[in-house]
């Protein structure tokens, strides 16, 4: 019964505890998408733009993993992106990218104003590609190994400083 | 000069609080050193209250040179929320937070007379080293009087949802009732240290506890009711996890509030009292570390700030961790006092404080449960209302039928005589359940028992004054008459609203009619408006049951700054309920979201809530009452 009293101490220690925890380790709001581990969807969609070709669901089974870069040309933030994917492109990162919403016109701008890091892009105009990927927003950016299956999802533009780490995984996945 | 002065006062209350501490715990001729403790504390009271009022000055004048008052405020904002944008932010509100705290220390130096010096020496001492750790939170995480280096063009504005009145007075409301719980932790305290816990300090705590209690039933009623009208949602309670953090220091003050009656009526139930007069505060500070540092998922999205979180978290901890630690060192000298038998007064506050302590914890561990597991485990997962509702309820109920029982026993050995009184209230009960359970099969038990104890309780209230002469009964009986119907009251409404609700979702055009429960809702119009701040598009419905017509106009307001949606309802409160109409998005073809709700008996909740309170406010003034005539006659 003596020791009954250091009881609440105990509990007071159990709680702090938990709630440093949390502080150390923020909650995550996030949706990850529920596709990681699954094989790349049907692709059905179009090249978005003339003169650049579009890529299949086959063609991401090819061996070689790649970078599928959820982009607009009406997205702020894809605009900050551009030189980092244009850096992992000089890296040896394979990218192919995917324009969500946008007419062929306004792409080639895009491009021409901010670089064109893509082997291919397909043109999603309805946002169907985006749903099927389980991605809620633009830019995003998935990782699929060499037998087309999704590794995982960048949700936002990616940093500067999250190339070399990129890269890394994009080696990993072969 | 204003924000300069304010945060001067900050620093000057800051030592002062050191002083304070230093003082209380120096060894030496303690008659003086009470003398000098005292008043220290009402001079740092007065100085960090001269700072808040700088603050509110700051924010009446839209001085937007400094930088809280740049991002919370606006020069078109109406006035009455210009002041209310003082605390309707981190910073000042946590400057509210301190100066409460403050001026409860200044407080209880000017009123605790009766005390054993020591134990009033070593509470103001506790006092004054809580509030110097939130003095430094403040100074050094907080400040609330930075300024810009070029003063801002205009200021960014108050979130829409917060400019309403309930703004002005929730928050303060419950801070003055969160913080007040601190003095009955620091007498707790001071009584550990010194080892002298008895009747007397029973009653130098029990106003504190009831007037923290009047505050936090005030505010979270208040609260309650602002949710249910301003976010849209026709609900009045969500077991969200802030509101949660409100619900928790209530729980303990309430279980406290009846033990440190039987403290001060018995001498009995020593070491628990202390521990529940810690549990209290200490639930306070768990509260302030949920909502401040945005650690749990909440509709309350407060700003993050980690490493502000982790301050709170150590301040947090040192106190409450240094608390459970005395009382585990001191609490084995203190024995249980007279004893009691099973029949009697006693015993019932003793289930009474079971029942409330099992309820917090039952609140507390599903509201920290999704937190556990995913440290343990990292799965995620959230506690919501079934859980509350079906654990926590039931004993709420058990809680209820026991208010009926407990003002009939007396003090120490009861023979049960005049529990025979419960006879009539018990039928009234069991036959409203009946007839319930007859006319409306379904719609789930716990309702059903709900408004059956409720039934029960409201008669069984008022039998404490049954064979007594009403002009010599104390005032404080007839508090406790009061809140403990005011409990019915609002199990009333409660169990009715959940029973009765009907709701309807529509898309109609303005000339179209619809149907919830007895009323007829015709759609008039849809028409822009505006008002001060903001734009709205307004509908007006023309609702009618029966006999006349009442016109209600829900809004769906934009505000421009900051740039913000808002849906305003429209209620219209009738004798038996409320009519509760939201006016929703365009749903094409010149069709309009409409939602509405017919709530019957949902006021009845609020009531309840403020009899309850009101019961507490004639206990308080009853004692302080009986206890000037006393002095008087001495």
């Amino acid at each position: 019964v003596k020791g009954l009293r250091f009881l609440p101490v105990g509990i007071v220690a159990v709680i702090v505890a938990a709630l440093v925890w949390r502080l150390a380790n923020p909650p995550d709001s996030a949706i990850q998408s529920q596709m990681i581990g699954k094989p790349v969807p049907q692709i059905a969609e179009t090249a978005a733009l003339p003169g650049k070709p579009a890529f299949t669901q086959a063609e991401l089974r090819d061996g070689r993993p790649r970078l599928v870069n959820f982009f607009a040309s009406w997205c702020v933030p894809c605009i900050a992106e551009a030189p980092v994917l244009a850096e992992l492109r000089k890296q040896g990162v394979p990218i192919v990218g995917i324009a969500v919403r946008d007419r062929p016109e306004d792409v080639a701008r895009f491009l021409s104003e901010h670089g064109d890091p893509f082997e291919a892009i397909v043109a999603d105009r309805e946002s169907k590609l985006q749903l099927a990927f389980g991605s809620a927003g633009v830019p995003e950016t998935f990782l699929v190994d060499g037998r087309g299956i999704i590794r995982m999802e960048h949700i936002g533009p990616i940093e500067p400083d999250e190339v070399p780490s990129l890269v890394r995984a994009v080696e990993a996945a072969r | 000069m204003i924000a300069e002065a304010g945060l001067a006062a900050l620093w000057l209350a800051a030592a002062l609080a050191l002083l304070q501490l230093f003082l209380a715990f120096t060894p030496g001729p303690i008659r003086n050193g009470s003398r000098a403790v005292r008043a220290v504390a009402i001079v740092e009271g007065a100085l960090v209250l001269f700072a808040m009022l700088m603050l509110v000055l700051a924010f009446a004048r839209t001085d937007l040179s400094v930088l809280l008052v740049a991002e919370n405020s606006h020069s078109a904002k109406p006035w009455l929320y210009k002041l209310a944008g003082a605390w309707g932010n981190h910073e000042g509100s946590m400057l509210l937070w301190v100066t409460v705290l403050g001026v409860c220390g200044a407080m209880l130096a000017i009123f605790s007379r009766r005390l054993d010096e020591r134990t009033f020496t070593a509470a103001l001492g506790a006092q004054g080293a809580l509030a110097l750790g939130f003095f430094a939170f403040l100074l050094f995480a907080s400040n609330p009087f930075a300024r810009l280096d070029r003063p801002a063009f205009e200021g960014r504005g108050l979130n829409p949802l917060l400019q309403d009145p309930g703004l002005v007075f929730h928050p303060p409301t419950l801070y003055l009732g969160y913080i007040g719980l601190s003095v009955a932790f620091s007498l707790a305290v001071g009584a550990l240290i010194t080892g002298k816990v008895d009747s007397a300090l029973a009653k130098a705590m029990r106003p504190w506890v009831l007037g923290a209690w009047i505050l936090l039933t005030l505010g979270i009623t208040a609260g309650s009711y602002w949710a249910y009208y301003e976010l849209g949602w026709g609900g009045w309670w969500f077991w969200d996890p802030v509101e949660n953090a409100s619900l928790m220091p209530w729980l303990a003050a309430t279980a406290l509030l009846h033990s440190v009656n039987v403290l001060a009526a018995r001498d009995s139930l020593r070491a628990w009292t202390v521990m529940l007069a810690m549990v209290a505060f200490s639930m306070s500070m768990i509260g302030t570390f949920l909502v401040r540092s945005g650690i749990l998922t909440s509709v309350h999205a407060f700003a993050v700030d980690p490493y502000r979180g982790t301050f709170i978290l150590v301040l947090l901890a040192l106190y409450v961790g240094a608390a459970f630690a005395l009382f585990a060192l001191r609490s084995g000298k203190l024995d249980e006092g007279p004893p009691f038998e099973l029949v009697s007064r006693e015993a019932a506050l003793v289930g009474n404080n079971l029942l409330l302590t099992v309820i917090l914890g039952i609140v507390f561990v599903g509201t920290l449960y999704p937190l556990f597991v995913e440290a343990v485990t990292g799965d995620k997962l959230s506690v919501g209302a079934p859980y509350f509702n079906a654990v926590a309820v039931p004993l709420a109920l058990v809680l209820a039928l026991l208010i009926g029982v407990g003002p009939l026993l007396n003090w120490r050995r009861d023979s049960g005589e005049r529990l025979k009184r419960l006879a009539i209230p018990a039928l009234v009960g069991l036959t409203v359940f009946a007839i319930l359970l007859f006319a409306f099969p379904g719609n789930g038990v716990l309702p059903k028992l709900g408004l059956a104890v409720a039934a029960l309780l409201m008669p069984a209230s008022f039998l404490p004054l049954l064979g007594r002469k009403l002009k010599r009964t104390p005032l404080t009986t007839f508090g406790m008459v009061i809140a403990h119907f005011g409990v019915a009251v609002a199990l009333t409404g409660m169990s009715a609203s959940e029973m009765f609700t009907r709701e309807v979702l529509t898309a109609a055009r303005p000339g179209e009619d619809a149907r919830v429960g007895p009323w007829l809702v015709h759609f008039e119009s849809v028409t822009p408006v505006a008002g001060p701040n903001w734009t709205a598009l307004q509908a007006e419905l023309r609702a009618s049951k029966g006999g006349g017509v009442s016109v209600l106009k829900p809004q769906a307001r934009f505000y421009s700054d900051p740039p913000t949606e808002t849906t305003e309802a429209a209620i219209e409160t009738v004798l038996g309920g409320q009519l509760y109409t939201v006016l929703g998005k365009p749903a094409g073809n010149g069709r309009w979201q409409l939602r509405l709700w017919w709530k019957p008996f949902v006021t009845l909740i609020w009531l309840g809530g403020a009899l309850i309170a009101l019961g507490g406010a004639l206990a308080l003034g009853g004692r302080a009452w009986r206890g000037r005539r006393l002095r008087h006659e001495s």
